[in-house]
């Protein structure tokens, strides 16, 4: 136990979205090495603490606490808790239209590294990780999710992460809208993300997905409750019965890992 | 964007110095000549006299001033900002020095540098076939490389066209905007002085760009270049414009008339980077005519001034002829751009698309003001009008006063309109990549101008992309 080196942890969150509160108290700590599941029907605020924990200014922390490596996330901005070592692989990624994924993803790896930072290495990396994800390199010129299938912007994140190579990655519904073989290959650019040194957070409705990516512990979310955990056969079990027979008995429950 | 592009952006992002250091700056001039502020019959008598001219420009220029000043000023555009211009303040003709120069080494040390800061003898090496720069009312450098003179290719001052090809600018000039067409065409013609003379003879493709720049200098100084361009049959040409004044607490007038002739099968693209000081006036009068099968291209970029007034147009003339205007507009703080184009298609099978972007930031505000006419006889013809505006910060503004005369029910017409904002989210979704919110919204606008920016040559685009950024930081002004 003492060993383990916490990454993210949160302690009793609560989030409040155009003043109605969808998240109500969710503490869950994600150590060095680990991989964890949050799963759960629609509309039960995954998306929501997701965001939250980014920090997007409409999903408001009104309660509890939230640290990324020790430090308080609370009072940073997204770009510093970006820089900070915390990533957030969109449900919905949005198109920047004119901005192309080469030099978007050039703008955004200078910034981690600091204004003056050396960049001479950039094409070189950004080829390998195409590459590895079996992305074509005409996405390269593409305007940022402009007209990009579901599966493509999924992709797209994927690279992101391993172009950025966050502390903790939160992947919110990134299997969906991939066909097998695309699942495969997103998994497979998460897995060799993976590391002893960081961490991740897969925020999904399907356990297809884990069936790619093993996690360490599974979480189900209702209401905007953390109302069960278990390890990965929860996930198999959640496949079989679905979410109505998890009740809402362990309620606000803190969720020991 | 390639590497060469970014590195060269990054490269100018170093600069770090804003527009006031970078083109804001004035040299303490000793002007051969510097006439009175204000205009009169005899400030024009005494600019044709010292220009040498023959008698019926002369006269051509008296009658201009008489037309300036029998007609009323624009009812339309910002009348409020217009009715704000002191004519009776500002000076018309401003000679700097007695000879123009032929290497840059004729050049007065002060204006050279003023030159050197702006990059023209550098690029002039790296890419383009001809240079001339213009400093107040005269040009005091010009070069072409050799090769294009061979060719037969002409391109001088509009002074030196003026003595040297006096039959072709009389066959021409004023053709394409007569006297009368508006006040500020009229003011124009009345002291012109300076522009570019461009002649291409037929089948002659000037493949690298020519460019001429200008420069105001001095406070209240008016500028009023004259530039006429003639490609013949067959013959292609690039010209490109760019210009910049120093920061004033008063206003200085810049007011061009710019006419094309584009004859049968020819192509000629006009690229403009305009980025005035804040206290400039800039009312422009562009106009071409476009033969049988001709191309013509406005490739328009409107940054700084006050007041901007632009609308290049396009007449097709002939059948088969195509036109393209290509605008861009950035209204900061305090400015109007009052941007636009014009079609006129006037026989059939003829084609124009136009495209405008506009930004406007702070309380800036950018209008559309465009004109697409299609005559009775231009069966079979097509107009694509597309607008897009983007607004930054909750009092910016941003108009579109679109007409249409379409007298042939036998075209198509394509007109689309649209207003955005800075959208929270996509913000968002790039500070969650670790940029900052100025970055991030930096990168969204140059997004935005990105059909604009990948039309111009390399070293454009890269400059421009960094003024866009200095607009952005506001530092402008
Ligand atoms: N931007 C928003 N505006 C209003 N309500 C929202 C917004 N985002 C999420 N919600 C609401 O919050 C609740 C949780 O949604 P969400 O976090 O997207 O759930 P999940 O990701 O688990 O499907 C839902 O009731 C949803 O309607
Ligand atoms: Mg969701």
């Amino acid at each position: 136990m003492s060993d383990k080196k916490p990454l993210l942890s949160f302690n009793d969150v609560h989030v409040e979205v155009e003043g109605k509160e969808v998240v109500r108290g969710v503490t869950l700590t994600i150590n060095a090495g680990e991989t964890h599941a949050i799963m759960g029907p629609n509309g039960s605020g995954k998306s929501s603490l997701s965001q939250a924990l980014m920090g997007h200014p409409s999903y408001a922390i009104t309660r509890g606490e939230a640290f990324l490596k020790g430090e308080s996330i609370l009072d940073m901005d997204p770009d510093e808790r970006s820089r900070a070592g915390l990533f957030l692989a969109f449900q919905y990624p949005l198109a920047i239209p004119g901005v192309t994924v080469a030099n978007f993803m050039r703008s955004a790896l200078q910034s981690h590294r600091g204004k003056d930072a050396d960049m001479s290495d950039f094409r070189k990396l950004f080829k390998a990780e195409m590459n590895a994800l079996g992305i074509d390199h005409v996405f390269a010129t593409r305007y940022l999710n402009e007209g990009f299938s579901g599966g493509e912007k999924k992709r797209i994140e994927i690279l992101q992460m391993a172009m950025l190579q966050p502390s903790v990655a939160i992947l919110d519904e990134t299997d969906s809208g991939l066909d097998i073989d695309a699942l495969k290959t997103v998994a497979e650019g998460i897995n060799r993300f993976h590391n002893d040194n960081n961490g991740i957070l897969l925020v999904t409705h399907y356990q297809r997905l884990l069936n790619y990516v093993k996690p360490d512990y599974v979480h189900v979310m209702k209401a905007g409750h953390l109302v069960k955990s278990g390890g990965p056969e929860l996930a198999l079990e959640l496949e079989d019965r679905g979410y109505d027979w998890v009740v809402g008995e362990e309620e606000n429950q803190k969720v020991e890992v | 964007m390639t590497d060469a592009v970014q590195r060269q952006k990054d490269d100018l992002s170093q600069l770090n110095n804003d527009y006031a250091t970078r083109y804001g700056f004035h040299d303490p001039v000793d002007y051969f000549h510097k006439g009175a502020r204000g205009i009169s019959h005899e400030v024009v008598e005494m600019i044709s006299k010292m220009k040498n001219e023959p008698r019926w420009m002369a006269e051509i220029r008296h009658h201009a001033l008489d037309v300036f000043n029998s007609k009323p000023t624009p009812r339309w555009g910002n009348t409020k900002l217009l009715n704000e211009i002191v004519y009776e303040n500002i000076y018309y003709f401003m000679k700097p020095i007695e000879q123009q120069g032929k290497s840059w080494d004729d050049v007065p040390e002060y204006i050279r540098r003023t030159f050197d800061k702006l990059g023209i003898p550098e690029a002039e090496k790296n890419f383009l076939g001809g240079v001339s720069a213009q400093y107040e009312s005269e040009v005091v450098y010009h070069s072409m490389r050799e090769d294009l003179t061979k060719k037969g290719v002409v391109f001088l001052d509009m002074d030196a066209g003026l003595r040297e090809y006096p039959e072709i600018i009389k066959k021409y000039f004023g053709t394409v905007i007569p006297t009368d067409d508006n006040k500020f065409a009229a003011l124009n013609t009345a002291v012109w002085s300076g522009g570019s003379f461009i002649y291409v003879p037929p089948g002659v493709d000037v493949a690298v760009p020519l460019q001429a720049y200008f420069r105001i200098n001095a406070e209240n100084m008016g500028q009023f270049e004259r530039t006429l361009i003639i490609a013949d049959k067959g013959a292609r040409v690039h010209y490109i414009e760019g210009c910049t004044a120093p920061v004033y607490s008063t206003d200085s007038l810049h007011s061009a008339v710019v006419e094309l002739i584009a004859l049968e099968d020819s192509y000629i693209r006009y690229t403009t980077i305009q980025n005035w000081a804040r206290n400039i006036y800039n009312l422009v009068t562009k106009r071409a005519t476009a033969h049988k099968n001709a191309t013509v291209e406005w490739v328009d970029g409107n940054l700084g001034s006050r007041l901007t007034m632009k609308y290049p147009c396009i007449q097709l003339v002939g059948e088969g002829a195509r036109g393209e205007i290509l605008s861009v507009a950035f209204a900061g703080q305090d400015q109007h751009q009052d941007a636009g184009a014009k079609v006129i298609h006037a026989a059939p099978n003829t084609s124009s698309r136009i495209t405008s972007k506009s930004i406007s930031k702070d309380n800036g505000r950018a209008s559309y003001r465009g004109l697409a006419k299609i005559h009775k006889n231009a069966t079979n013809s097509k107009i694509s009008v597309e607008c897009d505006a983007l607004l930054i910060g909750e009092d910016a503004r941003s108009d579109t006063y679109p007409t249409m005369e379409i007298d042939n029910d036998q075209v198509r017409v394509e007109h689309e309109a649209r207003v955005s904002k800075v959208a929270e989210e996509q913000l968002f979704y790039l500070t969650s990549r670790g940029l900052t919110e100025d970055d991030a919204r930096l990168l969204i606008v140059n997004g935005f101008m990105e059909p604009f920016t990948k039309e111009l040559p390399l070293e454009y685009a890269v400059e421009l992309n960094r003024l866009i950024e200095l607009e952005m930081e506001g530092s402008i002004g």
